[in-house]
């Protein structure tokens, strides 16, 4: 068992783990942050992802070790000033979620891509969305909340 | 050992629910009942259901709604929540009968002890079940409470409505819902009242189903705080993880579990067959595993591969029995029929075993108290079945087990079983703590059931006419649902042959509608080609009036269909197909690329759909999409391959399913019926997607496509 100095949605976080652990499971089982989902384990549906350093990034293959010493953002960290981040609010009026499992993994990359691409077309939309599955496959709902949260920050501009 | 536990998680085969050939209407009673304060509602169909028939049924008699003193109203049932939208729906229901804000209304759903045994969620039955019971429930309240309000004020509650949760009369009378119900001695108040069969509102007058409220709970769903299953946490609570064969048809001969045992926190239950064990972390656990994995002998069997199986089921047919059984129906002379057609056709369509790959995998949480009582909360389509399985699994009263099904996080048909509950309640009641167990994404592939495969055989005349004289059409091992041909056709024989299927199968969504409207409308096609017709005009002639063929042909003009398509490009081809179950009809058409080097794009998608009475547009609106797209998946790519008792391809990487990139761009049109009543739509237009494309296929390249995958 090793201890680990984890900075998650702002906290500094002490855990004594298993040096091999994945992130995921140490955010869902040593520090009730279940936002993040399993989906598959081997990064292939984008359920867990977390903000690493403000990068989208698949918690179920991200060793402790890795994620020691970085910013790291969970669903429940998202949310601004007590709000929710425009993608959150996007996604509830887009209705762009059946299920919902998928929806965090979904709005952490949605919210790292705007941020990188504040305007982006349907093209850079589904590019970069490509590695989330939704398998309730609500995606053009999901396309016209990124879309309309690119128009909320924007409004808020 | 437990003696009930072995073999205690039974496949479920098919969904042993199809559609009743009939409905009669019935006499509702509603009968009231007082919380002491604020009011319950009981609803019953007289002769068919009540507080015994939910008893014996294992239900809870309980109310299916409540109203608080605070004014709120709180709505039971039994149905789940998988992301079709029924939380949102029957929310809707009661607000739009009880003339309340949506706010103001909560739904607990699936929870054994507290919520009536509606049946499973499967079969689009919410729809046009439940929701009726709730909107009568709510519409007996609702006459019920005007009819206090007025009797305060010597008023005739004929006049009396009710409108965002305040009953007001013309002759000034004024009340809060709230204020009547903590302000009334309800058990004086209900003292012999009922209500038969109270009046919902007529579809024209809805002021709130027929409108796309928001989805209840999305605000939890998007900042994470929702729990599914997987989510779920208790005092004490430990992670499982569960031995698993090597392969099919593998028989555990012996395990030596001492180094599982001597990890620290590990507990190490074995009852039978059944070896796992808990720890204080899912990774603790999964080593656990491992090294039992190590110290276990199994003897291993025989099984078939993937690369066989159509050979395979047609040469192990059986009788099946009870709602496996196969089934034949014949109308006229089929094999004279075939001798006399102007041409004839043959079809072998063939259909592989896929899987439902619900992002959330099976997961349940289970903990008993002291006194063997136990509750699970798990994602199950059946959980009062499912409750029943976790009694019987360990010898228990139904009465002793609660089953609480959060809203999980998929389903389609995939999650009838409770295995997850099964095996988390055990290894809780081995560790002496709760027990949180999620299959992994390879259990769940491998573990879980499957989309029945299907070999379909056709065979078919039309006469010199194109009219369709003989239909003889064969399902071995898929299913019956849409069996039925809706064409008109004098001479048929249709069956469902029943097969040892090598993989576990149970129910998907639309069922083996998907298979069989596949092999049909394709093979529509190639009558279509021997007749010497085109396709849509081919249907046009052979189907009669009514809502399939109004879909069809407001798909055709939609689509811009054009008989042979003499303008088209030589890369392209075209494709429309039709279908319907469950009370609901679908068309779509489809356009694909030839890329020249034999693969394929599907360059755009047109449907139209018809469900009755639209209930919630965009709600609907989402269905279709997700529909359209998943059934994409199952006819382009998805197919699991096997072999030596292993699954090949059971992970994301190697099984792929639709993504973002894969929607084409889709044209959907929603024929909303307000005359008729609302049809069930998370299934149906699922159906027509598959031999759409293959039409199109079928239309560029003259080579009629006979089996799934396309792509």
């Amino acid at each position: 068992m090793t201890e680990f100095m984890l900075r998650i949605n702002g906290a500094d976080h002490t855990v004594t783990s298993d040096p091999d652990r994945s992130l995921l499971q140490t955010l869902r089982e040593d520090l009730d942050l279940t936002g993040a989902k399993y989906g598959c384990g081997e990064g292939a549906c984008r359920s867990c992802t977390v903000l690493l350093d403000g990068r989208p990034t698949a918690a179920c293959v991200t060793p402790l070790s890795r994620a020691e010493g970085r910013e790291i953002v969970t669903i429940e960290g998202l949310g601004e000033d007590g709000g929710l981040h425009p993608v959150q609010q996007a996604f509830i009026d887009e209705h762009a979620m059946q299920c919902g499992y998928c929806v965090p993994g979904m709005i952490l990359t949605a919210a790292a891509l705007l941020r990188d691409n504040p305007d982006p077309d349907p093209e850079a939309i589904v590019s970069g969305m490509n590695g989330n599955i939704c398998r309730c496959c609500n995606y053009p709902n999901i396309v016209r909340a990124v879309e309309r949260a690119a128009a909320l920050r924007h409004a808020e501009a | 050992m437990t003696a009930h536990f072995d073999g205690a998680v039974e496949p479920e085969r098919y969904e042993f629910s199809e559609k009743p050939r009939y409905r009669f209407s019935v006499s509702r009673r509603a009968f009231l009942q007082s919380m002491g304060a604020g009011l319950a509602v009981l609803t019953f169909a007289e002769g068919v259901s009540g507080p015994e028939a939910w008893a014996q049924g294992g239900g809870t008699p309980t109310g299916r709604l409540e109203i608080g003193t605070d004014g709120t109203v709180t709505v039971f049932t039994g149905k789940v929540e998988v992301g079709q939208g029924s939380r949102t729906q029957i929310a809707m229901a009661a607000a739009e009968e009880l003339g309340v804000p949506l706010d103001d209304v909560r739904v607990v759903m699936s929870d054994t002890d507290r919520a009536p045994n509606d049946g499973g969620t499967f079969g689009s039955h919410t729809t046009p079940r439940t929701v009726p019971e709730v909107r009568e429930a709510a519409a007996a309240a609702r006459t019920i409470l005007i009819e206090l309000a007025c009797e305060r004020w010597d008023a005739d509650p004929a006049d009396g409505a009710i409108q965002d949760g305040v009953i007001r009369h013309p002759g000034g009378g004024e009340i809060t819902l709230a204020e009547l119900a903590s302000d009334t001695d309800m058990d004086e108040a209900l003292a012999g009242r009922s209500v038969e069969s109270p009046a919902v509102t007529a579809v024209a007058d809805w002021r709130v189903l027929g409108e796309s409220a928001p989805k209840a709970d999305a605000e939890a769903i998007v900042t994470g705080a929702h729990r599914y299953p997987s989510d779920v946490r208790r005092p004490g609570m430990r992670y499982g993880k569960v031995l698993r064969a090597p392969a099919y048809e593998a028989r555990l001969v012996d395990v030596d579990t001492a180094a599982a045992e001597a990890m620290e926190g590990v507990t190490v239950v074995r009852d039978g067959d059944f070896v796992g064990c808990a720890a204080p972390t899912t990774r603790q656990a999964q080593r656990a595993v491992e090294a039992l994995a190590e110290g276990a002998e199994w003897e291993l069997g025989d099984h078939p591969s993937s690369a066989d199986l159509f050979e395979y089921l047609k040469a192990n047919t059986g009788s099946g029995g009870g709602r496996f059984s196969s089934q034949e129906d014949t109308e006229g002379d089929v094999a004279e029929a075939m001798e006399n057609g102007a041409a004839t056709v043959r079809g072998s369509y063939k259909v592989p075993y896929i899987q439902h790959a619900p992002m959330e995998p099976r997961a349940a949480a289970a903990e008993w108290d002291g006194e063997g009582r136990l509750t699970v909360w798990t994602g199950t389509q059946r959980p009062f079945d499912v409750r029943n399985d976790v009694a019987d699994a360990f010898g228990l009263q139904r009465g002793q087990v609660r089953l609480i099904m959060p809203d999980t996080g998929g389903g389609f048909g995939g999650k009838h079983t409770g295995d997850a509950a099964i095996e988390a309640a055990k290894l809780a009641q081995g560790a002496g703590h709760p027990v949180s167990l999620q299959w992994t994404r390879d259990e769940e592939f491998a573990w879980a059931y499957f989309r029945p495969a299907g070999l379909l055989e056709t065979a078919g005349a039309v006469d010199s006419d194109g009219r369709i004289t003989a239909w003889d059409f064969t399902n071995y091992n898929s299913g019956r649902a849409a069996l039925q041909s809706p064409y008109n056709t004098p001479n048929k024989r249709e069956r469902f042959q029943f097969c040892d299927s090598p993989l576990r199968e149970g129910s998907y969504r639309a069922l083996a509608a998907v298979a069989n409207a596949f092999a049909r409308e394709a093979f529509i096609d190639r009558l279509a080609a021997a007749a010497d017709m085109d396709p849509l005009a081919f249907r046009l002639l052979n189907l009669p009036n009514g809502r399939l063929r109004d879909v069809l042909e407001a798909a055709a003009e939609r689509f811009g269909w054009s008989a042979g398509w003499p303008d088209a490009p030589a890369d392209r081809g075209y494709g429309i197909a039709c279908g319907t179950e469950k009370g609901s009809y679908v068309a779509t058409a489809a356009e694909i690329a030839l890329d020249g080097d034999g693969g394929f794009e599907v360059e755009r998608l047109c449907v139209v759909f018809e469900c009755g009475a639209v209930q919630h547009p965009r709600n609907l609106r989402a269905q279709i999409e997700g529909c359209v797209i998943m059934g994409l998946g199952a006819a382009l790519t998805e197919e699991i391959h096997f072999e030596d008792g292993k699954i090949l391809n059971g992970r994301f990487n190697a099984y792929p399913v639709p993504r973002f990139r894969d929607t084409p761009p889709m044209d959907i049109e929603v024929l909303d019926r307000r005359d008729l009543p609302s049809a069930g739509a998370g299934e149906t237009p699922i159906i027509a997607v598959a031999p759409a494309i293959a039409n199109a296929l079928f239309q560029a390249t003259g080579e009629p496509r006979e089996k799934l995958p396309l792509a």
